[in-house]
């Protein structure tokens, strides 16, 4: 067995391991040295995921685990989005009796999300799926005592547990048709095939995309995400706007490219797209929560991201394009709730009024990572637009790009209140500040977002080496 | 180099603003003046060492920002971009000079001011489609603070209407840069290459769309009428200088716009349709000048001028355009007439609008039922108010007449039938603002006007210099025109 493909894997699981073991004997006071273990695994398997980098794509473990260029950039988007995360967490959970098996939990997610990027197999994606929601319930409702996160971890539960038998369903009929779970395999079969048994591929087909929109945060399986991400621990709410949309994207680029034409999957995910960002947008206009904000942010966001896997068979740089935007979308984001972690998971927009004067800082931040998601250039955020838009004129497809401008115009809206609100609106009340870590945290959120923004050629060069296995 | 700097200086110049935590407000107000009349000055030398002879484009710098997909930092200008680019340099020094409420944050005010002249005069010099795009959006950001921090009335729902109003038209404009983009092999975004491959030429129904998207996208910013509703309310609530800056800059990037991307890169596809263009700008023309003529508020009747004003510009251009007819001389004149138009109305229109902020400092009030008899307490505001006045109403010897008479020449020559029916423009204008100054400085005092005190120095020093500006332009045109000439001769292929 080649297990030095699996290094990175490896490391997340002993580290977590590791974790549980120490959380269960350490004193209170020195639980907070789990969120260092998970930092340092983290590090070293971010290093592990460097090495493959240079390899050439390839399957291994009998071709039921991807080790190509977009695999392994996904895993670093993930594990840095997960570094972050736990770097925002040790203030915020100090109080906590369960402090240490917090960050466990967090590398048993993140280890779920980084499977289903790599997967080239469907049970391999049904396990990767199945990991990173059974380990990200918990983390929801981590504040047991407290009501909303307690509403919001039994909605994510419940729409995760419908949409993932969906899943299950799904895989087991494509199994039917095609004799074999891995996808080398199944591409041959569906490209063999002349008549391709249309209706039961589509229901299986309908079902993983169903599947896999949970994770994403997409439209139908949206509903979970603006609840999360004003219920959840704010760390937590920064680490699944994020983590789970990346891996789910590429498994979907992955799994509609070997999909043959007579399921017309591009106007299907075009459709999906076109939904998700504009119910994304027009339910954020109306909020007054900043938390409840960004989570339908980030689900108009995935709207955005889809329009790359639709193009995914036509345009050559469409698998760059769509990391990069994730990329982008990842590091705006963390900026984000890094803010708001920071300023102790202060919510309502009326909390938010004069924020400029007293927290200039914060308020830079927040103000930074707001454009950067809208795509106001020379922000990082509007070169991974710009990739999007270009690769999906090019894929043919310029009615889509259109509607997602006029979804930029209306996202526009609802980030530049939150703005005015800080910079032109008079103080209210006292300002608390959670501590050090977070502090650190979105420091250094901010200083990747701007070094990625003016290191955008960098950036761009590398997408340009993105390639599937397979 | 000298056009890096140039913009660059007040960038650099905001940022040390935004460093300095303890700077007074006078000396925050002088060093911003410095930087600002720096950059001036760097555009005065690049158009003293501009070579009407030369190339259509000098002063080139060009870096490598992004090669991967075609982008790189490029500047350079034509006459046409020098000319405006230099009144907008000049205007800038002016609005900072202005004296202003800074509402106890000068140094923010001060640098959000040299923020938006860098990415102004960025727009202007930009040579590359994504860095123009990028100043183009910029600016938004810093007009949206300006107008939301320091405005009045409700200035948070103006500058929020502004910035998703002109935010649209500029993503409208992103795809069409797109589309132009990948019509080209291979990728650039390089402006010169565009405008010497005309890439999309006969290319039928794409070429329309974009060229669609690119006018949609300028015609908002310009404004021309239907689409420009946005502007009257961020004018009103936004303090005087603030006002100049947004109608004598902001607006011309929506003309320049035009000039610098459909008209010289999509020539046929800007021939086919600009009588349509034409017809759009006789609209914003009448239109403007009629509903400013029902304005009861000082501001909201420049701003609406102003509406008129561009059409006039637009029109200039769209008859420049009129490929098909053999007659490049009225073309020629009628696209300098048009950037001229540009510069007269930058400069006239932004001395109107800093004294409303004069009026405003003074009164808080823009009615101009609430005014009268100004005319023996303030004469010195009011002889800059009738020349600026005159000057937009098209006077000869003043800068407006200048550019409208180029204008008009032209379009007679090519369009006879929207010339006759622009000038009923200048009859309206000519009644609204006479009837301005009636109200304003005329019949009788009201009593709690008594107060009302005379323009300060800083006041009618910049007030005098805008009106030299006017006054030059109007008398001696030939300095300006050599410049504008030598490009426009290139651009309509006189050359």
């Amino acid at each position: 067995m080649p297990l030095g493909d699996l290094l990175p894997e490896i490391t997340l699981l002993v580290g977590a391991v590791i974790i549980v073991l120490f959380a269960s004997f350490a004193s209170h006071e020195r639980q907070i040295w789990a969120a260092g273990l998970a930092l340092a695994a983290l590090a070293l398997a971010a290093v592990f995921s460097l090495m493959q980098w240079q390899q050439p794509p390839a399957l291994t473990f009998s071709g039921v685990w991807a080790l190509d260029t977009a695999a392994v950039a996904a895993k670093l988007l993930i594990l840095l989005t997960g570094a972050i995360a736990v770097a925002l967490s040790p203030d915020w959970m100090r109080s906590d009796r369960r402090h240490g098996e917090y960050y466990a939990l967090c590398l048993f997610t993140l280890l779920g999300v980084i499977m289903m990027a790599s997967a080239h197999d469907s049970m391999e994606l049904v396990v990767g799926i199945l990991l990173s929601s059974t380990a990200s319930y918990p983390l929801v409702a981590y504040h047991r005592g407290f009501k909303p996160a307690l509403e919001a971890g039994m909605k994510y539960f419940l729409i995760g547990a419908l949409t993932n038998s969906l899943l299950v369903i799904g895989v087991v009929l494509l199994f039917g048709l095609v004799g074999d779970t891995d996808y080398a395999r199944t591409m041959e079969v569906l490209a063999a095939s002349s008549d391709g048994a249309p209706l039961a591929l589509s229901v299986a087909v309908a079902c993983i995309v169903l599947g896999l929109t949970f994770k994403l945060a997409a439209f139908p399986g949206h509903a979970w995400m603006p609840d999360v991400a004003q219920g959840a621990p704010a760390p937590v709410a920064a680490l699944l706007t994020v983590a789970p949309k990346i891996g789910a994207a590429v498994a979907l680029a992955r799994f509609v490219s070997l999909l043959p034409e007579s399921q017309s999957w591009p106007l299907i995910v075009a459709l999906i797209a076109v939904i998700t960002m504009t119910l994304g947008n027009l339910a954020a206009l109306k909020q007054t929560d900043v938390r409840r904000l960004l989570g339908w942010s980030s689900v108009s966001q995935s709207g955005y991201a889809l329009m790359a896997v639709v193009v995914i068979g036509a345009e050559p740089q469409a698998l760059g394009a769509l990391l990069a935007f994730l990329a982008a979308y990842a590091l705006a984001n963390l900026a984000a709730f890094a803010v708001v972690t920071h300023l102790r998971g202060r919510t309502a927009l009326p909390d938010y009024h004069g924020l400029g004067r007293t927290q200039p800082i914060a308020t830079a931040v927040l103000i930074l990572a707001l454009l950067s998601l809208t795509g106001i250039p020379p922000l990082v955020g509007f070169f991974g637009k710009f990739l999007l838009f270009k690769v999906t004129i090019a894929g043919g497809y310029g009615w889509l790009a259109v509607i997602a401008a006029i979804n930029t115009v209306l996202s526009l809206f609802y980030y530049l209140r939150v703005i005015a609100v800080m910079m032109f609106k008079p103080l209210e009340g006292e300002v608390h500040v959670l501590g050090r870590w977070s502090w650190l945290a979105m420091l250094v959120s901010v200083i990747l977002l701007l070094v990625a923004s003016l290191g955008a050629e960098g950036g761009l060069a590398l997408m340009d080496a993105m390639r599937l296995a397979g | 180099m000298i056009l890096t700097v140039a913009w660059v200086a007040p960038l650099l110049g905001a940022i040390a603003l935004a460093a300095f935590p303890r700077w007074s407000e006078t000396r925050a107000r002088q060093w911003a003046t410095a930087v600002a009349a720096l950059s001036l000055l760097m555009l005065v030398i690049a158009w003293v060492g501009f070579d009407a002879a030369g190339p259509l484009f000098q002063h080139v710098d060009e870096l490598r920002w992004v090669p991967s997909i075609g982008v790189a930092y490029r500047v350079g200008v034509d006459g046409i971009a020098l000319a405006v680019a230099t009144m907008s340099a000049l205007l800038f020094v002016a609005a900072i000079i202005y004296p202003v409420n800074t509402l106890g944050q000068p140094r923010q005010y001060y640098a959000w001011m040299l923020f938006l002249q860098a990415m102004s005069l960025g727009v202007f010099l930009a040579l590359d489609m994504l860095l123009f795009y990028v100043f183009f959006d910029l600016t938004l950001v810093g007009m949206f603070f300006l107008i939301g921090r320091w405005g009045h009335g409700t200035p948070d729902v103006s500058a929020l209407k502004f910035f998703l109003y002109t935010f649209a038209g500029s993503l409208l404009l992103l795809l069409a840069i797109i589309g132009l983009y990948l019509s080209l092999d291979p990728y650039t975004f390089d402006m010169r290459v565009l405008i010497q491959q005309q890439p999309l030429a006969g290319s039928g129904l794409y070429a329309g769309l974009v060229f669609l998207a690119l006018m949609l996208g300028f015609a908002i910013k310009t404004p021309l009428v239907p689409l420009h509703t946005w502007l009257p309310q961020a004018h009103v609530d936004a303090p005087g200088p603030v006002s100049a800056i947004l109608a004598g800059v902001l607006l011309k990037m929506g003309t320049y716009g035009m000039i610098r991307l459909p008209f010289a890169m999509m020539q046929a596809t800007f021939a086919k349709y600009s009588l349509i263009v034409g017809i759009v700008a006789l609209v914003a023309i009448l239109y403007g000048a009629l509903v400013a003529l029902g304005q009861s508020n000082l501001k909201r009747r420049i701003a609406y001028t102003s509406i008129n004003h561009m059409g006039y510009t637009v029109l200039g251009i769209a008859v420049a355009a009129a490929l098909f007819v053999d007659n490049p001389a009225a073309r020629q004149l009628a696209l300098t007439g048009a950037t001229v138009e540009m510069i007269a109305h930058g400069l006239i229109t932004g001395a109107l609008f800093l004294i409303c902020g004069s009026f405003w400092q003074r009164t808080g009030d823009y009615e101009l039922d609430h005014y009268g008899g100004l005319a023996h307490q303030v004469p010195l505001l009011t002889g800059f108010t009738v020349l600026a006045a005159f000057a937009s109403l098209g006077m000869p010897g003043l800068a407006g007449f200048v550019a409208e008479f180029q204008i008009f020449a032209g379009t007679f020559a090519i369009y006879p039938w929207l010339a006759v029916l622009a000038v009923l423009g200048i009859l309206l204008t000519a009644a609204l603002f006479l009837d301005m100054l009636r109200r304003l400085f005329f019949g009788e005092l009201p009593s709690h006007l008594g107060q009302f005190s005379e323009l300060k120095r800083a006041e009618w020093g910049v007030l005098g210099v805008l009106s030299l500006g006017i006054l030059v332009i109007g008398i001696y045109p030939r300095f300006l025109l050599t410049l504008i000439e030598a490009s426009s001769a290139i651009l309509v292929g006189g050359r």
